[in-house]
C-alpha cells in the first residue's frame, strides 16, 4: 500500500498519542469518508481502516467506531473489505443492533460473482456470533454447501459448526449435519471433506450430550466405511487434514487382524513424512491398532524408533521437546526395546535443561546389564556440569540406576568418587543417594561408611545432605569409629542448625547411637533431649519428649522402637501410578504427554467429558431413558425398600440419616437399623462382607444366599475372595470403548438376581449405586423394563488391569447375562465370582 | 482446535492478534508473556504453560513469539509444526521475517491468518494456494540493514555470503525490474554433534541434516535432485549391506530420513534421485540423521594443569581438518572455569580459521582459593561453535539438479550450497 498524501480530514484533526482521542479522530475521518466519492476515497479508506485494525491489535478499544466502520463498508476494494470483515467479526457481539447493518452487504457479497468474495462474505457472516442474526445465516450456508466453488463449500462447512455454536437448534433444524455428511462422502475437494469432518465431529460430540441419535452418528464416523474411505484418499489431504483423518483412524476398532495390517501397510509411508505432526499421528494409529497383538506391538516400537529420533534432531527446540516427550513415554513403557539406543539420549551441550532432564530420565530407565557402564560414565561427566540443576539430576540418575541394578559394585565406587569432588551440592546429593543405597543394600555399608566417615559435617550446607549424613552416623555408629563424637559436636552446634529436618534426624541418630555405644553417647543424648524439648518447632519438641518418656518408661522398649531389626528396602515407591501412565498412553499425541498427566487433570471442566456419559457409548442399543411413568412404581418400591433396608451408599447414609428426609428413593430408611454398625464398615474393603439387613453383618454372604435358597449359579468355594478391587478406578468412555473392542471375551455367563433385586430394579441408577458400593463402576447404562443393559468396569487393586463387563438384566426372569473382558485374563474367573455375588446381593442389603 | 493466534515482540507488544473462537478470556497474551518472561527464574516451570485451562503453545522465531492458545487437549506437534509453518509462509511473503517487516505488513499477515486457520481448524499453509486469496502487496524491508540475529538466524534467513538479495526476496512480490529472476536454491544444512573424550577419542557423533529448497521458478517445472549413488539408509547390519562401492571412498549411510510431501521416491531406490515439483517458497525436501562415523572438521584438545597452589594453566588446541579452500567462521570456544577463578589471561589469534591450520590458546588462571583436588572436575568441558560454509561432514552430495523444461533458452540459476554448523561440539577435560 503506497502511503497516501495527507488529506484535508487528517490535517484538520491531527492524531494524538492517547488511545481515546485516536479513536475519536478515526471516527471523524470515517464519517467524512462514508459518502465520499472522491477518486482517492478508496485509498484513504484503506489507510484509515488500517489504523483502526492497528489500534485493535494493540488492544485499544475501538468498538466505539463500529457505526462509522459499517457506514464505510460499502466498497469494492477487497483489501478494505477484508479489514472491515475482521473488524466487524471482532466487535459485532458487543453491538448486536448495529451488526444488523452489516448483514445487508454481507448477504449481497454472498451472491457475488467472484467465489473469493462469496467465500469471504460467508465466513464473516458466520463469524458475527450474534444470536438474533441466525435467521440470516441458514440460507447462505445451505447454498454455500452446494456452491460450485470448493473454496466456498470449504468455508460453508466450517460455517455450519460456527452456526451450531451460535444456535444449536437452528443448525439441527436446517438439517446441516446431514448435508455435511453427504458432502464429506462425496465431495471431490479434500479440504471440503476435511472441514465437513471437523464440523461433524464438533457438532455431534456436543449434541451427543443430549441426543442418542448424535451419539450413533459419531459412531458411524468411526465405522469401517468412513474410515477406509478417508484413509484411501489420505494423500489428497493437506498435512493438517491428514492428521485429522489419522486421529479418526486411531479410534477405529478393527474387526480382524487383516484390517489392522491393511491400515498399517497403507500408512507405512506416512512415517517418512517431514511433518512431525503427521508422523506422530500415524504412530498413534499403529500403537492403538496393535494393542492386543503383543508381537506386532513390539515391532511397531522398533519401526517408529528411527523416525522419532530423526524428528528430535530436525525441528526447532520446541518441536524436539514435544517429540522427545513422546519418546520418553514410550521409553518408560518399554525400556528394554530402547536399551541399545542409549547414545541417542546423551545430553548435548546445546540442549535446554528441560530437554536434558527428560533425557536423564530416559537414560536411567534404559540402563541394564549391557549398557550400565557407558551410561554411568556419561552421567558422571554431567555431574561437574556448570548447570547445577542438571548436575544434581545426573547424580540422582546414577543413584537410581544403582538402586535398580543387581551389580552395583562399580556404581558405588563412582558415587563415592563424587564425594571426593568436594562440591557442596554434589556431596549433599551423593549423601542422600548413599543413604538410599544403604537402605537397599546394607551389605555395602563397609565401603560406604569408610568414605562417609571422612566427610566433615561442616562442609555440608544443604539440610537434605546433612540429614542423610546424620542418619548414616546413627545407623552405623557401631562401625564408625568417631560417630558419637561427630554427633556430639553436631549437638553442640544445635543452635546454628535451623532446619527442623536436620534436628529431627539428629535426635533419632543420637538415640540410635546411645543404644549402641552408651558410655560415649550419654552426655550427647542428654544435651540433645534438652535442646529438643526447648525447641519451638512442634515436631522436634514432640519427638524429643517422646524419646524422653520412652526412656523413662523402659529403656529396653525404647531400644526396640529406635533400633528395630531392619529389612532392606526392595522397591522404593514409584511416584506415578501405572494406571496414570496408561491413561497418558491412551492419549498419545496430545498435550497429556507433554504435561505428563492425563487430560482430565488440566482441561477445562466445560470441555471435559461428563463422568457418567451414558449416551456416549453407542454400542448400547437397548431403548432410551426411563421416563415418568416409572416414577409411581418407584415410589411404591420405596415402601418395599423400607423393609429391605438398603445401605449400599455410605455417603447418602451419613447425610440423609440425620435429617431423615426421604428424597432419595431407597437409601433413606437405612437409618432405621444399625446404620452406625454398617457405615463404619461398608466400603472399606472390597471383600464381599456386605451389610445384610438386620441379620448379622459379619455373616458370609454365601451362606446367606444358601439360606435364602437363591444360590449363586457357580456356587463358589466358601473361601474369602482373593481379588480385591481398587476403590476409585478411573476409566473414560473412549478408553472403555477401545478396550472393549480390543480385548477378547474372557467369560460369558448367565446368573440370577434375587427376586427382591429384580423387583427393585426399576431404573438403572439403583443397581449402579449398588455396584459402586462394591467398587464396580458403571460407565454406561440404558434400557427400559424389563430389559436393562449396563457396562461396568472395575480395576484390580494395586494393578493397572481393568475388568470390563457387559451386563444385560431381565427383571422379569431375574436373570442377568454377563460378558466379562479383562486385561488380565487369569483373574477373570475370580472377578466373575465377585461380580456375581455382588449382583446377587442387590436388593437384599 | 485453536482458540487464538498471536505474535508478540520481545517486549510483549502485540504485533498481530487473532481470536478464532472467542472462548479464551481476555488478557491471554499478557498472561503468556509474563509466564515466559519469568521462566528462567523458576526452573521447575513446565515447558508449555497451562493457566486456568488454557494451553499456551509457542515457538520462538526471529526473536518473536508465535503463540496459539487452545482449550482442548490437542496434539502439541501439530500446533508447533503449524506455528513454524505460519512463520515460514509469512517469510515467503515478506521476504524477511522480523519485527519490522511484520509491523509494516500486519494487514497482510491478517489476510494470511484468515486463510490458514478457520474457526480454529488448520486449513492450508501452502504458499502457492494462499496466493490466490492474498490481495495485499508486501511492503519490503531492506534486508541489508538488519541486525544479525546470532548464528541460529542462519536457518531462517538463508545462508550468508550468497547472492544477497535472492534469499530475502518475497515469493510473491513483483520486482521493480519487471521480470522475475528464475532461480532455485538448494541448501544442504548439517548440524553436527561430536563429543571427544579427554584422551581425544570420539565418544559420540551425530549429524542432523536437512536439504532445504527455495524455488523462484515460474510454472512449477519438475525437478530431479540426484544424491550420492552409494547412499544407503538404515543401519540394518552388515549382512544386508550392498558392497557396490566398498572402496575406501566411504559410503554414506543414513540412519533414517524423511521427505517432504511433494517428493516422489519412485526412482529413489534405483538411482537415489528425488523427483519433485517444488511448491513455492521455502521447505525442507528431506531431513536425515546419521550416526555413522565421520571425520570431524576440528580436532580439539584441551588441557588444564595446576601450576602452583592457586594457579592453573589451560592449553587449548584446535586443528582444522578440512581443505584449505574452506574457511570456518563465527567461531566461539567456551570453557567454563572454576567458580573461584579471579583472573584469566590468555593470548589467541582471533578470527576465521582456514582449513588445515592449527590454533593454540594458552591461558593462565589465578584462583581466589586453593583448588582442592581434581581441577579437571571443576572446569570444562570445552564447547565449540562454528559455521563452515561450503563444507559438509556427511559427504552427502547433490550430484545434479535437473529442471525439466522444454525450451532451450530456459536456463534458470541454480544454487547448491552446503553449510555445516556445530550443534554440540564438546571436548572433555
Amino acid at each position: 500500500m503506497a502511503p497516501t498524501a495527507p488529506t484535508a480530514a487528517k490535517s484538520a484533526s491531527p492524531s494524538q498519542p492517547s488511545g481515546k482521542s485516536e479513536v475519536a479522530d478515526l471516527k471523524q475521518q470515517l464519517r467524512q469518508l462514508a459518502g465520499s466519492r472522491a477518486p482517492d476515497a478508496d485509498d484513504q479508506r484503506r489507510d484509515v481502516f488500517k489504523r483502526v485494525i492497528s489500534c485493535m491489535t494493540a488492544g485499544i478499544d475501538v468498538s466505539a467506531a463500529f457505526g462509522e466502520m459499517v457506514l464505510c463498508s460499502a466498497t469494492s476494494d477487497v483489501v478494505t473489505k477484508k479489514m472491515c470483515y475482521l473488524y466487524v467479526g471482532a466487535h459485532a457481539r458487543a453491538h448486536p443492533d448495529l451488526a444488523l447493518l452489516t448483514i445487508n452487504f454481507l448477504q449481497r457479497d454472498c451472491r457475488d460473482q467472484d467465489p473469493t468474495i462469496r467465500g469471504l462474505a460467508l465466513r464473516s457472516l458466520c463469524s458475527l456470533r450474534v444470536p438474533n442474526l441466525v435467521e440470516y445465516l441458514v440460507t447462505p450456508l445451505t447454498t454455500g454447501l452446494k456452491d460450485p466453488s470448493a473454496y466456498v463449500r470449504m468455508i460453508a462447512a466450517v460455517g455450519a459448526a460456527k452456526l451450531y455454536h451460535i444456535s444449536a437448534t437452528a443448525c439441527i433444524d436446517a438439517d446441516l449435519p446431514a448435508s455435511l455428511k453427504a458432502l464429506m462422502l462425496s465431495d471431490p475437494d479434500a479440504q471440503v471433506v476435511a472441514n465437513c469432518l471437523h464440523a461433524l465431529q464438533e457438532i455431534w460430540t456436543l449434541e451427543a450430550a443430549s441426543s442418542e441419535a448424535a451419539a450413533r452418528e459419531i459412531e458411524t464416523l468411526y465405522s469401517k466405511p468412513v474410515v477406509f474411505y478417508l484413509l484411501n484418499k489420505i494423500k489428497e489431504f493437506s498435512e493438517w487434514a491428514q492428521c485429522l483423518v489419522l486421529e479418526l483412524a486411531s479410534k477405529f476398532l478393527p474387526s480382524d487382524n487383516n484390517e489392522i495390517f491393511d491400515i498399517m501397510n497403507l500408512l507405512e509411508d506416512r512415517l517418512q513424512h517431514a511433518n512431525g505432526a503427521v508422523v506422530l499421528a500415524t504412530i498413534k494409529v499403529f500403537l492403538h491398532l496393535t494393542m492386543s497383538m503383543t508381537d506386532v506391538h513390539q515391532q511397531v516400537y522398533e519401526r517408529i524408533k528411527a523416525p522419532l529420533l530423526t524428528l528430535v534432531g530436525a525441528g526447532s527446540p520446541e518441536q524436539s521437546y514435544s517429540v522427545l516427550c513422546h519418546l520418553h513415554l514410550l521409553v518408560m513403557r518399554a525400556p528394554m526395546l530402547f536399551s541399545s539406543d542409549y547414545k541417542s539420549f546423551y545430553c548435548q551441550f546445546s540442549d535446554p535443561s528441560y530437554v536434558k532432564k527428560l533425557k536423564l530420565e530416559m537414560l536411567t530407565a534404559i540402563a541394564n546389564e549391557s549398557n550400565t557402564y557407558e551410561i554411568v560414565t556419561e552421567l558422571c561427566e554431567y555431574a561437574g556440569n556448570v548447570d547445577v540443576p542438571i548436575a544434581r539430576e545426573s547424580i540422582r540418575a546414577v543413584g537410581k540406576i544403582a538402586l535398580q541394578q543387581y551389580d552395583v559394585n562399580a556404581i558405588v565406587d563412582r558415587l563415592l568418587q563424587f564425594l571426593e569432588m568436594d562440591k557442596d551440592f554434589v556431596t549433599a546429593e551423593t549423601l542422600v543417594l548413599v543413604k538410599d543405597l544403604l537402605r537397599k543394600y546394607p551389605q555395602w555399608s563397609h565401603d560406604c561408611i569408610a568414605v562417609v566417615g571422612n566427610i566433615s559435617s561442616k562442609n555440608i550446607q544443604e539440610p537434605k545432605g546433612k540429614a542423610a549424613l546424620i542418619w548414616m552416623l546413627g545407623e552405623y555408629s557401631q562401625d564408625m569409629h568417631d560417630a558419637p563424637y561427630i554427633l556430639e559436636s553436631l549437638v553442640e552446634n544445635w543452635d546454628e542448625e535451623h532446619s527442623p529436618e536436620v534436628r529431627l534426624h539428629l535426635l533419632t541418630a543420637v538415640m540410635k547411637c546411645f543404644f549402641k555405644r552408651p558410655p560415649e553417647t550419654q552426655k550427647a543424648l542428654g544435651a540433645t533431649l534438652a535442646a529438643g524439648l526447648s525447641n519451638t518447632h512442634q515436631d522436634v519438641h514432640d519427638r524429643a519428649l517422646f524419646y524422653y518418656r520412652l526412656l523413662q518408661y523402659d529403656p529396653n522398649v525404647a531400644e526396640r522402637v529406635v533400633n528395630p531389626p531392619k529389612q532392606a528396602v526392595s522397591v522404593f515407591a514409584d511416584t506415578q501410578s501405572g494406571e496414570m501412565k496408561d491413561r497418558i498412553f491412551d492419549e498419545f499425541n496430545s498435550l497429556s504427554v507433554v504435561y505428563q498427566k492425563p487430560s482430565y487433570m488440566f482441561t477445562d471442566k466445560e470441555h471435559r467429558g461428563p463422568f457418567e456419559y451414558s449416551e456416549d457409548l453407542t454400542n448400547l442399543t437397548v431403548g432410551a431413558e426411563t421416563t415418568e411413568n416409572v416414577i409411581s412404581a418407584q415410589r411404591y418400591q420405596e415402601n418395599d425398600n423400607d423393609l429391605l433396608l438398603s445401605t449400599s451408599d455410605k455417603e447418602d447414609n451419613g447425610t440423609r440419616a440425620s435429617n431423615g428426609s426421604s428424597t432419595s428413593t431407597y437409601n433413606a430408611p437405612s437409618d432405621l437399623i444399625g446404620s452406625s454398625l454398617i457405615s463404619s464398615q461398608t466400603p472399606a474393603e472390597t471383600s464381599l462382607i456386605n451389610t445384610i439387613g438386620p441379620t448379622s453383618s459379619s455373616q458370609s454372604n454365601f451362606s446367606l444366599d444358601d439360606l435364602l435358597g437363591l444360590g449363586v449359579t457357580e456356587s463358589p468355594a466358601p473361601s474369602p475372595p482373593v481379588l480385591s478391587l481398587n476403590s476409585k478406578p478411573v476409566l473414560d468412555p473412549g478408553t472403555f470403548q477401545r478396550k472393549w473392542g480390543q480385548l477378547a471375551l474372557a467369560l460369558s455367563q448367565e446368573c440370577s438376581l434375587s427376586p427382591q433385586g429384580a423387583a427393585s430394579l426399576m431404573n438403572p441408577q439403583s443397581l449402579i449405586r449398588h455396584m459402586q458400593s462394591n467398587y464396580i463402576q458403571c460407565i454406561a447404562s440404558g434400557g427400559q423394563p424389563p430389559n436393562y443393559k449396563f457396562f461396568f468396569y472395575a480395576q484390580k487393586d494395586g494393578a493397572t488391569a481393568f475388568f470390563l463387563v457387559e451386563c444385560i438384566v431381565n427383571t422379569a426372569s431375574a436373570k442377568a447375562q454377563l460378558k466379562i473382558k479383562a486385561d488380565d485374563g487369569t483373574a477373570a474367573e475370580a472377578f466373575s465370582t465377585l461380580f456375581q455375588s455382588a449382583l446377587s446381593q442387590f436388593g437384599l442389603s | 482446535m485453536i482458540s487464538q493466534f498471536f505474535v508478540l515482540s520481545q517486549r510483549g507488544d502485540h504485533i498481530v492478534f487473532r481470536d478464532y473462537r472467542g472462548e479464551v478470556p481476555k488478557g491471554s497474551a499478557e498472561i503468556f508473556f509474563r509466564k515466559v518472561k519469568f521462566w528462567n527464574d523458576d526452573e521447575a516451570e513446565e515447558a508449555p504453560p497451562n493457566v486456568d485451562g488454557v494451553n499456551y503453545i509457542h515457538v520462538k522465531v526471529a526473536g518473536l513469539f508465535f503463540v496459539v492458545t487452545t482449550m482442548v487437549n490437542v496434539s502439541p506437534s501439530l500446533l508447533l509444526e503449524l506455528l513454524q509453518r505460519i512463520a515460514r509462509v509469512t517469510k515467503d511473503y515478506l521476504g524477511v521475517l522480523n519485527e519490522d517487516s511484520l509491523r509494516k505488513n500486519f494487514i497482510l499477515v491478517y489476510e494470511l491468518l484468515d486463510e490458514v486457520i478457520d474457526f480454529g481448524y488448520p486449513q492450508t499453509t501452502s504458499t502457492e494456494v494462499l496466493k490466490s486469496y492474498i490481495f495485499n502487496e508486501p511492503i519490503m524491508v531492506d534486508a541489508g540493514r538488519l541486525p544479525p540475529l546470532g548464528p541460529a538466524a542462519m536457518f531462517m534467513q538463508g545462508t550468508k555470503r550468497m547472492p544477497g538479495t535472492a534469499v530475502t526476496k518475497s515469493v510473491v512480490a513483483t520486482e521493480p525490474g519487471g521480470k522475475k529472476r528464475e532461480e532455485i536454491f538448494v541448501d544442504i544444512i548439517e548440524k553436527i554433534s561430536v563429543t571427544f573424550s579427554s584422551s581425544g577419542y570420539i565418544l559420540t557423533s551425530e549429524i542432523d541434516g536437512t536439504i532445504q529448497m527455495k524455488s523462484y521458478l515460474s510454472g512449477n517445472p519438475e525437478i530431479r535432485l540426484a544424491l550420492n549413488e552409494d547412499l544407503s539408509i538404515g543401519r540394518t547390519g552388515s549382512s544386508s549391506h550392498d558392497y557396490r562401492s566398498s572402496s575406501g571412498s566411504g559410503t554414506v549411510i543414513l540412519d533414517d530420513c524423511n521427505f517432504h510431501e511433494s517428493v516422489h521416491l519412485d526412482s529413489f531406490d534405483i538411482d537415489r534421485t528425488l523427483t519433485l515439483i517444488p511448491p513455492d517458497g521455502e521447505f525442507a525436501v528431506m531431513n536425515y540423521r546419521m550416526t555413522q562415523e565421520f571425520k570431524p572438521p576440528f580436532r580439539v584438545t584441551a588441557l588444564i594443569e595446576e601450576a602452583g597452589p592457586s594457579r592453573a594453566e589451560v592449553l587449548l588446541k584446535i586443528r582444522a581438518e578440512f581443505s584449505v579452500n574452506v574457511t570456518a567462521n563465527t567461531i566461539t570456544v567456551q570453557m567454563p572455569v572454576p567458580s573461584y577463578t579471579m583472573r584469566a589471561s590468555f593470548e589467541l589469534e582471533a578470527g576465521a580459521i582456514v582449513g588445515g591450520s592449527e590454533h593454540t590458546l594458552r591461558a593462565k588462571l589465578t584462583f581466589s582459593q586453593e583448588s582442592h583436588g581434581n581441577i579437571t572436575k571443576e572446569a570444562g568441558p570445552v564447547n565449540m561453535n562454528f559455521t563452515i560454509p561450503m563444507y559438509n561432514a556427511s559427504k552427502l552430495q547433490v550430484r545434479y539438479l535437473q529442471i525439466a523444461k522444454k525450451s532451450k533458452t530456459y536456463n534458470p540459476y541454480r544454487w547448491v550450497r552446503y553449510v555445516t554448523q556445530a550443534n554440540s561440539y564438546v571436548a572433555r577435560l
